[in-house]
């Protein structure tokens, strides 16, 4: 474990008008302070969890902790565990196909919204990077908006939208669209509906900030030039809000596969996610175990995704500089 | 100043867009003010859901718990994050800053059902009771990643020529830090708390995980019932909850913009002196 040293050198010292060294202490004291405060309290409550779980994964299903056990008895059980290091989680992980398989639709699932969400949001940003400077800030708030409203409650309003008596229904069926209801809640549409709608926010931010400082007189200059509307599109619009549609993609497709609630309440029993299947084996099978493995692997397919998204955000912050 | 590039197009996509986003909301604040309990059959207009609610003790305990977890964990969480937003702006080398930096943005991608589990498993370790005490360190813990991003972009734009003046007159790095630094990005806290409480305010799957018996909190309170279906009361809620969202969001919005206004006067007045 590394502990944070200040550097000592940021600060400019020039016209020194107390003694050298209590400045220097202080300085030293406080720049200390900063980063060690956040530092450990990140360890403790980051990094030192998920060591946790990880060992947990590692330990035997049969002495699982059984959860509301008593403090000293689970404390004392859990070091027991530690001891006895066994690959069982992860064996059983791999006989069942139930696992497999929902790592495999989580990603898809997760995969499919990013895409639509990208479809749907870079219209939306791309117009409100166009609208005049004074409507700007407006719309810029009304996309954030929806964010500070509650998850649940957003996808909880899907529901009486999309369930077979519902509203989208009712209005479809009253201008003569459909005689029969569609069928929408519980399948894997009313999930990609919810989380192209939750997550859209995250979407539209990145690409419109990408968007807001493109120099749109490169697109006037293409197409004096003799370029198309859609060639001058693909060949500068694109590619340069490209650091935007990573940076908004990775924000959607990392929370969207160990996404909960949003399959728990639209996608029905059927459908199999991996967070649902985590819960599930937290909550109704009570097998801790199973469940640190669960968490494990699915850290691991993120690992790629996280750091993609950790390098665009270090990116920005060195242009920011 | 560029007004002519807004085609038909763009108002287009940004008029569906906004529909998309908006219409869900407003068709359950609609039907919250129904008379019937169908929730999708309109029966007039009533304000009873919002009666029964004051009614409902245990809805009004879970609110309470939540309140009192939001307002905590928000302000805990914005004095780490804004010296988490500080360290990582400041000091561009220390030891572990890599390690430091990861573990202040892995957490906004982060599947909560990890969080959460993991955050359990540790409070289980060191035998912590979970109650209330562990969902606002949960809450804390997550929260200051957000308040450490939305701080460190305004430290990113922070003039520090101004600090510069400050020491080379003699103040010390702390006095200038609460004289200078302060004030410029009090505006970016202030929002960083909010965003931390309202985060709080909404999570459902942390808290699950990390709350024990006679800690509920309203999201919890209001999936469990969800699960057995939409009623008219949910909706009640719901609409409440946006309410306080929404006010408080256009009024910090409001106060920031006139903040913003004042010190645009306030330097073209320095700048003529």
């Amino acid at each position: 474990m590394t502990i944070p040293v200040a550097p000592g050198t940021d600060i400019p010292t020039k016209n020194e008008s107390r003694p050298v060294w209590s400045r220097g202490i202080l300085r030293a004291l406080s720049s200390r302070l900063v980063i060690l405060v956040p530092y450990l309290w990140l360890l403790a409550f980051f990094l030192v969890p998920f060591a946790i779980v990880v060992k947990i994964s590692f330990s035997q299903t049969t002495l699982a902790i059984p959860p509301y056990t008593p403090v000293l008895e689970g404390v004392g059980s859990l070091w027991q565990n530690l001891r006895e290091f066994s690959f069982d989680n992860y064996l059983w992980l791999t006989q069942d196909a139930l696992y497999f398989n929902a790592y495999v639709t989580s990603v898809v699932i997760a995969a499919v919204s990013t895409v639509l969400a990208l479809l749907v949001g870079y219209p939306l940003a791309y117009g409100v990077a166009r609208a005049p400077s004074a409507l700007r800030p407006l719309l810029l708030m009304l996309v954030i908006l929806p964010f500070w409203t509650s998850f649940l409650i957003r996808v909880y309003a899907w529901i009486g939208i999309l369930k077979p008596e519902g509203l989208l229904n009712q209005f479809l069926m009253a201008i003569g669209l459909i005689d029969q209801p569609l069928l929408i809640m519980n399948t894997y549409t009313a999930i990609f509906i919810g989380i192209v709608y939750s997550y859209l926010p995250f979407m539209v931010l990145p690409l419109y900030a990408a968007l807001e400082k493109m120099d749109y007189s490169l697109i006037e200059a293409a197409q004096d030039l003799g370029c198309t509307r859609s060639s001058a599109f693909w060949k500068i619009t694109f590619p340069l809000s490209r650091p935007g549609i990573i940076a908004g993609c990775m924000l959607v497709f990392i929370p969207a596969v160990g996404e909960f609630v949003i399959p728990d309440l639209l996608g029905g029993s059927q459908t199999l996610m991996i967070g649902k299947t985590l819960w599930n084996e937290f909550f109704a099978n009570r097998d801790w175990p199973v469940s640190s493995a669960v968490a494990v692997i699915l850290l691991l397919l993120l690992v790629v995704p996280i750091m993609i998204f950790q390098q665009a955000q270090a990116r920005q912050q060195e242009q920011g500089r | 100043m560029n007004t002519g590039g807004w085609s038909r197009f763009n108002i287009a996509s940004v008029t569906l867009g906004f529909a998309f986003l908006y219409l869900p909301i407003l068709l359950l604040v609609i039907y919250s003010f129904n008379a019937s309990r169908l929730v999708t059959v309109w029966g007039g207009f009533s304000t009873q859901w919002y009666a029964a609610l004051l009614q409902n003790q245990g809805l009004l305990d879970a609110a309470w718990v939540t309140l009192q977890v939001a307002l905590v964990s928000a302000t805990v969480a914005t004095v780490l994050g804004t010296l988490a937003a500080l360290a990582l702006t400041r000091y561009t080398r220390f030891r572990g800053r890599i390690l430091f930096s990861g573990m202040v943005f892995a957490p906004l991608v982060m599947p909560e059902v990890i969080t959460g589990l993991s955050l359990l498993l540790l409070f289980v370790a060191i035998g912590l009771d979970r109650g209330m005490l562990t969902v606002t360190l949960a809450h804390i813990t997550f929260a200051m990643c957000f308040v450490a991003v939305v701080v460190q972009s305004r430290l990113l734009t922070f003039d520090r020529s101004l600090e510069e003046a400050a020491m080379d007159l003699g103040a010390t790095p702390v006095k200038t830090f609460f004289a200078i630094t302060l004030p410029v990005i009090a505006p970016a806290i202030i929002s960083g708390w909010m965003l931390a409480f309202t985060l709080s305010l909404d999570d459902l799957v942390i808290a699950s995980f990390t709350s024990g018996p006679g800690a509920t909190t309203l999201p919890m309170k209001i999936y469990s019932q969800v699960r057995l279906g939409v009623t008219p009361e949910i909706n009640a809620i719901c609409t409440i909850l946006i309410a306080i969202v929404a006010t408080g969001v256009i009024i910090a919005s409001l106060v920031n913009k006139r903040r913003e206004v004042q010190r645009l006067r306030d330097e073209q007045a320095a700048g003529r002196a």
